[in-house]
């Protein structure tokens, strides 16, 4: 069914990612498509992977920005994947009922079996979430590894998406943002979290930590300058050579 | 993005069918054309096979074909299934009037007004599926399904001009229609073009990242090296340097020379109006090929932002 959950979900699960400590490493980006490529939203195909022009399904990419100039620039490392929106567009565009969002966890998913690959979700996802899988015709997306993190059989500190497992800048975090007592929540609260293009009223889950405001080449520049003329043997050097 | 063929078919030859289905069909019930076996055969005939056409190549965009008939099931949210059901719906009611009026000579009012209300909703529901996507600015403009409707009713009456000439003297109000609906449509698409050139953008680059007002966003790694379904489904960009060229084409085909020749073919008539509607048929058909591929590829999507654009 296509309309979404009415009433909607009491619990929001999705992503908190901080841009301060996002290294831009792509391992986030690499166990996302190992987990799903034999998960959930299976298979995730590669097209020419051994060429010069490899291009493929993936669920999770990292863009490299810089922000700012000067002295006020800083390099931005910005992984981006479904956010799960409470008013999610690709679902209610859906015309086969493939697209769906869970009423229990505000999860967005798509049937495999239902998809007909329109591609109409994509075009009305304004993040760029879905990626349509060519080889087998039907749509992809974040699944925010549903397959992991409700099954029982795994240890209960392994049930978070692959994303959040493998980060080792521990940017990645993941939790219920409906919970204003959840770790994830109060890390919204601490570091004053934002939605992306919250404007578009798509109403995102997911949430991105700005940068704290920190080291500037500028302040500690003085560290960089000559050190001061010495005595002896290298002051004498220094004097020498026309220091 | 990008202008799939499949889709532009789906588009023009549709939207001329259903255009054609609903000025014939009303023309029928007028009595603005016969009630002849003849007229019925060579208005509705073409009008059926151009929509069923456009509908088989509508479904060449699909990544699974096979599972096309599950499109009907969520007319209470999506466009898209509105349009395939109104587009079913609109079949059982042409198909009535057609063979009442070819085996029984006569148009009969409730398949006709049916078969006319069915075509005019199915082009209303591709307006509104493009209409309704906000993050591609360009088509999220409320003159979006009234283009459409506009640029169908157009084609249709065209294409009824064209073949009522085949049938003998044209009515005049049909004639008329033709006159009409040209600078009405096109029109139209001129103040939606200006409207989309005009517009404010609806998001920008920094804020796309969570960082608005920081300074100006350059992006400096990519998240990947060749391209991928993302930038080839929507950040094409082919057609823009040229766009101001391919709309005043897209005019002269589509607007100055089929009205021109409609125009002076009237006045004449007879075999020469034959001629004059045929040649501006092709001009017409060529002008709504330009356009629709221009309403692809001049529109903009959100996404392009994650990959370099600055604003959408």
């Amino acid at each position: 069914m296509t309309a979404l959950p009415d009433p909607p979900p009491t619990r929001r699960l999705g992503l908190v990612i901080d841009l301060d400590t996002c290294v831009g490493c792509q391992a986030c980006v690499v166990a996302c498509k190992e987990w799903n490529g034999g998960g959930h939203p299976a298979p995730l195909s590669d097209l020419d992977p051994y060429g010069a022009r490899a291009s493929g399904t993936w669920l999770n990419r990292v863009h490299g920005f810089e922000v700012g100039e000067g002295a006020a620039g800083r390099t931005v490392y910005f992984p981006r994947s479904c956010l799960h929106c409470e008013n999610a567009a690709c679902v209610t565009v859906c015309p086969t009922g493939a697209s769906f969002k869970r009423a229990e966890d505000g999860i967005v998913l798509v049937d495999a079996d239902k998809c007909i690959g329109c591609g109409l979700c994509a075009w009305a996802c304004p993040y760029g979430a879905r990626e349509l899988d060519r080889p087998t015709g039907v749509m992809k997306k974040c699944t925010l590894c549903v397959d992991r993190i409700h099954d029982p059989r795994l240890p209960e500190a392994e049930r978070e998406p692959a994303c959040v497992a493998t980060c080792p800048a521990r940017a990645r975090h993941f939790g219920d943002l409906a919970d204003p007592t959840s770790a994830v929540s109060r890390l919204v609260a601490e570091r004053g979290g934002v939605d992306l293009l919250p404007e578009l009223g798509y109403r995102p889950t997911n949430k991105y930590l700005p940068p704290r405001p920190g080291w500037r080449l500028a302040e500690t520049g003085a560290a960089l300058a000559d050190a001061p003329a010495e005595g002896g043997f290298l002051g004498w050097l220094d004097r020498l050579l026309g220091g | 993005m990008h202008p799939a063929p499949s889709i532009l078919l789906f588009t023009t030859l549709s939207g001329a069918g259903y255009g054609l289905l609903a000025v014939w069909s009303l023309a029928g019930l007028a009595g603005i054309v016969p009630a002849t076996p003849m007229a019925g055969a060579l208005g509705l005939g073409p009008a059926l096979v151009l929509v069923t056409a456009g509908l088989l190549a509508s479904t060449f965009h699909l990544g699974r074909p096979e599972r096309a008939w599950r499109a009907v099931g969520q007319w209470r949210t999506s466009w898209l299934s509105r349009e395939g059901l109104a587009a079913l719906a609109t079949y059982p009611p042409a198909l009535l009037l057609a063979g009442l009026w070819v085996l029984g000579g006569r148009a009969a009012a409730p398949p006709a007004l049916l078969a006319a209300v069915g075509a005019a909703t199915t082009v209303a529901c591709t307006g509104q599926i493009y209409a309704t996507l906000k993050p591609i600015p360009r088509w999220h403009q409320p003159l979006t399904t009234p283009v459409y409707l506009a640029l169908a009713l157009a084609a249709g009456a065209q294409l009824a001009l064209l073949l009522a000439a085949l049938l003998g003297p044209v009515p005049a109000p049909l004639g008329g229609l033709v006159l009409l609906t040209l600078p009405l449509a096109w029109g139209l698409k001129l103040l939606w073009w200006r409207a989309g050139d005009g517009a404010d953008p609806i998001a920008s680059a920094d804020a796309a990242i969570g960082l608005p007002g920081r300074g100006p966003v350059r992006l400096v790694e990519p998240p990947h090296t060749a391209s991928n379904y993302l930038l080839d489904e929507m950040g094409y960009r082919v057609a823009r340097r040229h766009a101001a060229k391919l709309r005043r084409l897209a005019l002269l085909f589509g607007l100055a020379l089929p009205w021109g020749l409609a125009a002076v073919g009237l006045a004449l008539g007879g075999a020469l109006l034959v001629v004059a509607a045929l040649v501006g048929t092709l001009g017409l058909a060529l002008g709504l090929a330009i356009e629709r591929w221009l309403f692809f590829a001049e529109a903009r999507h959100t996404v392009t932002l994650w990959y370099g654009e600055p604003a959408v």
